[in-house]
């Protein structure tokens, strides 16, 4: 069912991964999934001396590395996009690297999301109408991060609720999302359900909570969001 | 010293390849550590069916050469993938991949795995460990039809390790008893997957006198690795 509409301005993509990435904390290992979580690292202030891990077996991402002048072959992330290793990484086969993410050493994994529930359950592999998908690294990194943050568009393209009751598409992990970003809001997820804390420039919380089919408590500190 | 048999091609490597074969094959992606040239040897050279491919994708590849053709181990020889990624890359080159139809009529089952639950169902298949536990699935279609326990409060779920027939994988360089070094992020799936199979073959760029690629510097050490045949890319 879509939701109502709201004939506001929403967040780009960029606006999105900035917000994520002034909560990363100083010295935390992250991994980011592809789409919206991938931008997370360009708006990560490099004194917060975060590390990225990517789970084919980098730890330690500095940057892209332009293709056509690649500058260290076989240096890849996990989206087989080549990179840069900051002094420091550490390569690693796929056995230790998911060792990495099972034993829960990363402090955050963002990945993108389908749906999340209030209960923070995440479903964010298989599209519906698809028989076919792939869930690669998905299911063990948001099982194993200490903490899940989603970063996503908050309704489908078809105005479809992301925010919801109860997952209708094929579980990635169950009751594992932390806090989900958007271009709306800024939710989390605690043990009564979704709690909105922050909302987009513009948007009051009763818009917010009509593009969620899932009920939203409102923070004691709800604010408007703040990117820098 | 134990030398690794050198075969002459990467067809020689896997001849004799049987119908009904497990087969793992390395890196993390076509475009990384991918045993490109004895998968495509997999696919033109040998006539072996009823094949079970564990791979983190599709039994399929391409060179990097843009004039060479995108190549899949046809499904018809396929009897079961298991991998994270069943998705066929090769459909954004233009005409559908037959794995799509395969998957989707149940002609090749696929059996899709979460990624790091794959790499520790060989790292544990090659250290002796039968089965062991994992939060990774709990709850979810991964967890259907395995049994449950919990550990401390938390859930997990019983994962059984892979004993592949045969691994094919691709290193930089191999000194002549089978020690190989990887370049970078080309490692991936290759390490555990050389521990697990009963038959490793290698292809690398180049093969050197033992002691020439320093001990610490090997991430798969020659004991798991039973045949080398050089390709050069």
């Amino acid at each position: 069912m879509p939701a109502p509409t709201v004939a506001k301005d929403r967040l780009p993509r960029e606006l999105i991964a900035m917000r994520v990435a002034k909560e990363l904390q100083p010295g935390y290992f992250v991994n980011l999934g592809i789409g919206i979580p991938n931008l997370v690292a360009d708006f990560t202030d490099p004194a917060k001396g975060i590390i990225f891990h990517a789970e084919n077996g980098l730890l330690g991402i500095a940057r892209a590395q332009e293709v056509g002048k690649i500058e260290i072959p076989d240096m890849m992330n996990a989206g087989n996009q080549p990179v840069m290793p900051i002094a420091g990484a550490w390569l690693m086969d796929s056995a230790d690297s998911f060792a990495i993410v099972r034993g829960g050493h990363l402090d955050v994994a963002v990945l993108g999301g389908l749906q999340v529930a209030q209960n923070g359950d995440l479903a964010n592999w298989l599209r519906p109408g698809r028989a076919v998908g792939g869930v690669g690294g998905a299911a063990d990194i948001a099982a194993g991060a200490r903490q899940l943050f989603i970063a996503m568009e908050h309704n489908t393209s078809d105005g479809e609720f992301k925010i919801v009751r109860e997952c209708t598409y094929p579980l990635t992990a169950v009751g594992v999302v932390k806090k989900v970003f958007t271009d709306i809001a800024v939710i989390r997820v605690d043990p009564g359900g979704f709690v909105l804390e922050e909302m987009a420039p513009g948007w009051t919380a009763a818009e917010v909570q009509s593009q969620c089919d899932a009920p939203l408590r409102l923070s004691p500190d709800l604010h408007e969001m703040e990117m820098a | 010293m134990a030398l690794r048999p050198v075969y002459a091609t990467p067809a020689e490597a896997i001849a004799d390849i049987p119908d009904g074969a497990s087969i793992a094959m390395g890196g993390f992606s076509a475009t990384l550590g991918c045993p490109i040239a004895l998968l495509r040897a997999m696919a033109d050279n040998s006539t072996a069916k009823d094949l079970t491919f564990i791979g983190n994708g599709i039994p399929q590849g391409a060179t990097g050469n843009p004039e060479d053709p995108w190549f899949v181990v046809h499904p018809s020889r396929v009897k079961k993938v298991i991998c994270s990624f069943p998705a066929a890359a090769s459909s954004r080159r233009g005409g559908a991949n037959p794995y799509e139809s395969a998957f989707t009529d149940g002609t090749t089952e696929l059996e899709l795995v979460p990624q790091g639950t794959l790499a520790e169902r060989l790292r544990a298949g090659g250290a002796g460990i039968p089965a062991f536990f994992t939060p990774t699935g709990v709850g979810t279609r991964f967890a259907e039809g395995k049994e449950e326990r919990t550990f401390d409060g938390r859930r997990y779920i019983m994962e059984r390790a892979l004993r592949p027939d045969y691994a094919l994988v691709r290193a930089l360089r191999a000194d002549k008893l089978g020690n190989l070094y990887y370049r970078n992020t080309a490692r991936a799936f290759n390490p555990p997957m050389a521990m697990a199979a009963q038959t490793t073959i290698a292809e690398v760029e180049e093969i050197v006198e033992p002691g020439d690629i320093s001990p610490d510097l090997i991430a798969t050490p020659g004991i798991y690795v039973h045949r080398l045949v050089v390709v050069k890319r």
